[in-house]
């Protein structure tokens, strides 16, 4: 009974969304303030509502109820509650479930974060993300109810969730993901406002780019956690594979990255408004695109949902709509969007160009060598895959030129920045930085390498740099404390997500090249060494978890001879379908990883095994908790809630205007 | 034609030709790049040319799994259930690798027709056939466990 309270209140949810995605817009079109109104009441109701389903469904995982489809599917009796929960989103239905709750919660978020901006314009905004829930909900109607029972007979347990994703990252991963994937949809709804409005003006900048800052701040975590999680728990030592599941919140945090800084300069200069309008529906689109790839069976992937054509074929219904739609839109009003200001060639906006072309190509050479198999396949009916060298060829070049430019921008002005003034600036940081890069890998790793060598010199150019600008913009205060305390949180936020692609350039450039990694058959007492590392096998023996069994090896490391922690690889396998899976052993560090995975047992009490020394890794994710610190204290700046206390003052009075047009 | 005309088409013709060229880069970086996949039936006939580097998929034969007791070597042979190819792999196979389970290897062939993979794959999932794998099965005519998907004998 009570999981058909949840597909009930799903039902409600449903209706609740028609009625939003349609009522507010017209009222917005028509003038009409009482329909207008109803946005954020509607808006709540479709939250309350999803909210009320999704905890029946949390539930019935909870309370192990096999009778309903996926709860057999994805949990078990023996699974601990942490993961009897979080199977919830282990599969298609529960996993589009959430995805449309935290829509509505970020639909809830811009009803209530809304006060300052018209009534107009909220309206609409909520009008077009009640659309898009409707269109959601419609699909889980259709093709994936997650509250679908099995009858007459339930099994007397679930056949347990997918032991690769019993973990941590299990927990944490795909919420993120959702939640920064979902917050794209937000300044599209923005967009398509302003573009229904024809109102395309600095002020829906303004209101935009808080929101925006926060969605790329979740997805750089979410697509950061994801990449954690695959380097500790796929056992391979990778921490990107360029598979093609990871590749769509890639695309979309490159559009999304693009639109940060498109948004600056159309808040700043009121110029590259139909460029900033577009980025938003590219960045939209690519979360369309990551949901279709997944959940259409299109790709074999550890991603990848069981496929159903159906789906497919709908999912891709949306997109057309959704894509084509706002593109039509677009089409339709971008002759009005008239930029005002004129700029130099060599100026801030044309390095933002600089930065979004940058951007938008890389995003596009991911997208197109993420799509060329399938659309080859289905031309063809052969089978082909593009290996990681091709992103490698494409991708790190334009990086390092994004990272040269990175530098420059911030220290450039609006509208026209001298050239000698440029150079004059950043020459001996150049030199500075080209030095620090050919020594600091040196003295720290013994070794040269000239990957090493440039990505330290570029980590160094962009802390220089930013250094250099914090004390240009310091130098004619008093102190130099009250220099820093005058300038903006969005300054800051922008300084510090600046320095995380400095340190995640750091992470990525000596991971890549200093990592050593062996394979190697050892018997109880016998050892392997890698670098200064020494590893010893003492012995294996037989463990019992909550629900798995497992064989631990104990190794004994050392580097030059002194001890470090004893680490403790195992091989487990699941006692629900008795899948085997290895847990990895890591001796995490600030400056180097050392792991091993095992791999089987063979004759004597040897086992198989692979040892991994990795350094630096750890700082990719700490680059990207910078960059996502950053995005968020951009979003903090109190210019936003300034401007909103105007607005508001403006919006009343725009409303008390209206009031008597309406009686 | 007037001279903000002229400095919007040459701004236009600008980007066009940066356009240009980075598609044909991009184009180019991918054709490098392109594994083709082929089934066991199309190795076995030598349709692969030695030291190409392609992926090849099918099912892990019963029996054939033979891994050395001093070293990481595996040798097994991968089948469509008409031919079957030898692999060689040194390393650690994935946790699904089972006999009677499907397989995407990647790798080359070498002058004797055995398949040195430099990375095996198996599915996570038990229920769910890669799409390779399919392929390389529809190819030959059989379901998962070598039986004639069609009541009729295959043709050939």
């Amino acid at each position: 009974m009570i999981p058909e309270l949840g597909q009930f209140s799903l039902i409600l949810a449903f209706c609740l969304s028609i009625l939003l995605g349609t009522l507010p817009i017209i009222g917005a079109a028509r003038g009409n303030v009482l329909w207008m109104n109803l946005a954020r009441p509607l808006a709540a109701g479709v939250f309350v509502f999803l909210g009320i389903s999704i905890s029946i469904l949390a539930y019935a995982f909870v309370t192990d109820d096999f009778s309903v489809q996926i709860v057999a599917a994805q949990s078990n009796s023996l699974l601990p509650m942490r993961y009897k929960l979080t199977a919830l989103w282990g599969g298609h239905e529960g996993s589009f479930l959430l995805w449309t709750f935290m829509l509505a919660g970020w639909m809830l978020a811009v009803s209530i974060y809304s006060k300052s901006m018209p009534i107009e314009f909220v309206s609409r905004v909520l009008g077009v993300l009640g659309m898009l829930c409707f269109a959601y909900i419609l699909f889980m109607l259709a093709t994936s109810n997650p509250f679908m029972r099995i009858v007459p007979l339930p099994p007397a347990d679930g056949s347990d969730l997918n032991t690769a994703l019993q973990d941590f990252g299990f927990i944490v991963h795909p919420p993120t993901l959702y939640m920064g994937y979902v917050g794209f949809s937000v300044v599209f709804a923005f967009a398509i406002a302003a573009l229904l409005s024809g109102r395309l003006d600095a002020a829906w900048a303004r209101w935009s780019r808080p929101w925006a800052n926060v969605s790329w701040a979740v997805l750089t975590i979410g697509i950061a956690l994801g990449s954690w999680w695959a380097y500790y728990e796929l056992g391979w030592g990778g921490w990107w594979a360029w598979d093609p599941v990871e590749n769509p919140p890639l695309i979309t945090w490159l559009f999304g990255t693009a639109l940060v800084h498109s948004l600056a300069v159309t808040e700043k200069r009121g110029v590259f408004k139909s460029w900033t309008v577009l980025l938003a529906i590219l960045a939209f689109s690519g979360s369309l695109l990551g949901t279709f790839i997944t959940r259409s069976g299109l790709l074999t992937s550890v991603h990848a949902f069981a496929s159903d054509p159906t789906r497919g074929v709908f999912i891709l219904g949306i997109l057309g709509i959704a894509v084509g739609g706002s593109l039509l839109l677009y089409a339709i009003r971008a002759p009005l969007m008239k930029s005002e200001f004129g700029f130099g060639l060599v100026s801030r906006e044309v390095f933002i160009l600089i930065n979004n072309v940058l951007l938008v190509v890389s995003a596009a050479s991911v997208f197109l060598g993420t799509l060329f198999p399938m659309v080859y396949q289905a031309l063809t009916d052969d089978l082909i895959s593009i290996g990681p060298p091709y992103f490698n060829a494409i991708f790190v070049p334009l990086m390092m030129i994004l990272v040269l430019f990175l530098g420059i921008g911030p220290m450039s002005r609006w509208k026209r920045t001298s050239t000698t003034y440029l150079l004059q600036q950043v020459a001996r940081v150049a030199v500075a930085s080209l030095v620090i890069g050919v020594v600091l890998p040196l003295i720290v790793l013994f070794e040269f390498s000239l990957s090493a060598t440039i990505s330290v010199a570029l980590a160094a150019w962009i802390v220089l740099t930013i250094a250099k600008d914090i004390a240009n913009k310091t130098a004619n205060k008093k102190s130099f404390a009250k220099g820093l305390r005058s300038l903006s949180l969005s300054y800051y936020g922008m300084q510090f997500a600046h320095a995380g692609i400095a340190v995640m350039l750091i992470g990525v450039g000596l991971t890549s090249y200093f990592s050593s990694e062996r394979s190697v058959l050892l018997a109880p007492g016998e050892s392997v060494a890698l670098g200064s590392y020494s590893f010893q096998f003492e012995g294996s023996e037989s463990m019992r978890g909550p629900n798995y069994i497992a064989d631990r090896a104990t190794m004994r490391v050392t580097r030059n001879g002194a001890p470090l922690p004893n680490l403790y690889p195992e091989r487990r396998i699941y006692l629900a379908t008795g899948t085997p899976s290895t847990e990895m052993a890591i001796d995490a560090g600030f400056f180097r990883d050392l792991f091993i995975t095992l791999g089987e047992e063979k004759e004597n009490d040897a086992w198989t095994m692979t040892v991994y020394v990795k350094p630096f890794v750890r700082w990719i994710w700490l680059g990207s908790i910078f960059m996502a610190l950053g995005g968020t204290v951009a979003a903090a700046d109190k210019r936003y809630r300034r401007l909103r206390q105007r607005k508001q003052d403006q919006a009343k009075e725009t409303l008390t205007s209206m009031e008597p047009s309406v009686s | 034609m007037k001279p903000h005309r002229r400095k919007k088409l040459g701004i236009i013709l600008f980007i066009a030709a940066g356009l240009s060229v980075s598609i044909g880069l991009i184009l180019y970086a991918m054709s490098q790049n392109i594994n083709l996949f082929y089934t066991p039936t199309q190795v076995a006939q030598g349709e692969v040319g030695v030291g190409q580097q392609i992926r090849i998929g099918g099912m892990v034969k019963e029996g054939s799994v033979v891994s050395a007791s001093d070293s990481l070597l595996v040798r097994f042979e991968t089948t469509d259930y008409v031919h079957a190819v030898p692999i060689e792999y040194e390393g650690i196979l994935p946790d699904l690798f089972r006999e009677g389970q499907g397989i995407v290897a990647e790798g080359t062939v070498d002058s004797a027709g055995v398949f040195h993979a430099s990375r095996v794959l198996a599915k996570h999932d038990e229920n769910y056939m890669s799409q390779e794998v399919k392929a390389a099965l529809d190819a030959a005519g059989v379901d998962t466990s070598g039986h004639p998907t069609s009541l009729l004998p295959p043709e050939s």
